[in-house]
């Protein structure tokens, strides 16, 4: 355990599978926004495949700031009950940043958050059966004008990042894995 | 109907994806630590893979206030005291090898990634997961579930109690099987380090022909999957000891907040 050990290579990542959905997703997992908050916000869509075809076992996960602008999150988005080991799910103040939400059988999904502060995006990972290596984007709410990501990308491109309002504080959000001969595949980020 | 996909026909997939790696290293190409996720002799990975490039984002990128150079923390809310050992999570023992997996998180610069979230997720002894889809025709063990959590500690170490999961059939083609594996997650600082993976069992005779290993093309990178034994760690008259180090890829946060 010498400090001076040249670090070893990264560990290679390896798909999720399909049997994840016993042991990742957790009760109220995409619910971030405390009960009935006010400002609560909807981004949901659906995950589709290169076929066209809905992805019912994608594993969805949100990080994000809060209201406040504040990146340190906080814990308890797991948070469990010590005498039976039960989810109970967050405790409500807190504002956890952090929510997992594994797609329907119909490959939907759907996050009640609250307004991130400080930028106009959510981040996303994309997990799934037949990703051999997760996928990184973003879902940008109204306005980002002068967002660096945005303004390096081609119209056709940048429109698959952006949510589209559905009215009453609902966005929608669909994620494209492949592009499916008539639906632009979604931009996905690599970070280096 | 096409015919039925073999063996054969997946080994020898693999074996051109292998070579193709080995040529573009011989030409210059950098080495690649993960798999490229188009890689044919994993079917499922057909459609579900992006064909445009990745746009670079973040710091490399311009923009070193990205979000995902911070993430999401956890604490001690989020684990209960017996989520780390699988074998004690029901009424009676599990069926299997006992064993003890334990090893150190680490972040690419070789530093401790300290009370990040672990979590596992594993077949039982027979190769069959708790999950209602998985239709081998495996005993189910009504003393094993199959799923861990654990913090790390201030050295990055995890340690989980478990047994050793079976192989078990799929049908990627005829005759496919996974080698013996326990499925990790990990959490660095940044959601740029977030890791899902699999750690297998040293020797096991099956690697050769999953095409989910072998979608690691690079030799040495393959083999940072592979657990390896430790006979120190073994308990005597109790459970066999294997260790496993993890490094967490990607850019750390450039700023580390007080506390954390
Ligand atoms: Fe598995």
């Amino acid at each position: 355990m010498s400090a001076e050990a040249p670090a070893p290579g990264p560990t290679p990542s390896q798909t999720v599978g399909p049997f994840f959905g016993y042991a990742l997703p957790f009760p109220k997992g995409g619910d971030l926004a405390p009960a009935g908050h006010p400002d609560t916000i909807t981004v949901h869509g659906w995950v589709y495949d290169g076929a066209g075809q809905p992805v019912p076992d994608a594993l969805i996960e949100v990080w994000q700031p809060a209201p406040d602008g504040s990146r340190h999150g906080a814990p308890g988005s797991l948070r469990r009950d010590p005498v039976t080991g039960a989810v109970l799910g967050r405790d409500g103040p807190a504002f956890t940043g952090f929510g997992r939400i594994a797609t329907d059988a119909d490959g939907h999904y759907a996050i009640r958050t609250l307004p991130p502060g400080g930028v106009p995006y959510l981040s996303l990972i994309v997990f799934a059966r037949g990703l051999l290596h997760h996928l990184h984007t973003r879902v940008y709410l109204g306005d980002a004008e002068g967002d660096p990501l945005l303004g390096s990308l081609a119209p056709e491109r940048r429109a698959t990042l952006v949510a589209t309002p559905e009215g009453g504080r609902v966005h929608r959000f669909d994620v494209r894995l492949q592009y499916d001969g008539v639906h632009e595949e979604t931009v996905f980020l690599a970070f280096d | 109907m096409s015919t039925p996909l073999t063996q054969g026909d997946v080994s020898a997939e693999i074996a051109d994806e292998r070579a193709a790696y080995a040529k573009r290293l011989a030409d210059g190409g950098a080495a690649r630590d993960h798999p490229d996720r188009a890689y044919a002799p994993y079917r499922s990975s057909v459609l579900r893979h992006p064909k445009r490039p990745l746009v670079a984002a973040g710091a490399a990128a311009g923009d070193p206030e990205a979000v995902e150079l911070s993430g999401p923390v956890f604490g001690v809310t989020d684990v209960t005291a017996l989520d780390h050992d699988l074998t004690r999570q029901h009424r009676a023992e599990p069926l299997g090898e006992r064993i003890k997996v334990t090893g150190r998180v680490l972040d690419r610069a070789g530093r401790p990634v300290r009370g990040q979230l672990v979590e596992i997720w594993q077949a039982n002894a027979s190769g069959r997961y708790a999950h209602q889809r998985d239709d081998h025709p495996a005993p189910l063990d009504p003393n094993f579930t199959g799923v861990g959590r654990t913090l790390t500690g201030e050295d990055g170490s995890y340690e989980f109690v478990t047994i050793k999961p079976g192989a078990y059939p799929w049908r990627n083609h005829v005759n496919a099987w996974r080698p013996a594996h326990i499925h990790f997650s990990l959490f660095g600082p940044a959601f740029t380090q977030r890791l899902v993976t699999q750690m297998y069992f040293p020797g096991d005779p099956l690697f050769a022909y999953d095409p989910i290993l072998q979608s690691v093309t690079d030799d040495s990178a393959r083999q940072r999957l592979i657990a390896a034994y430790d006979h120190d760690l073994s308990t005597p008259e109790w459970s066999l000891g294997y260790r496993w180090d993890i490094v967490l890829d990607g850019p750390a946060a450039t700023w580390i907040e007080e506390g954390r």
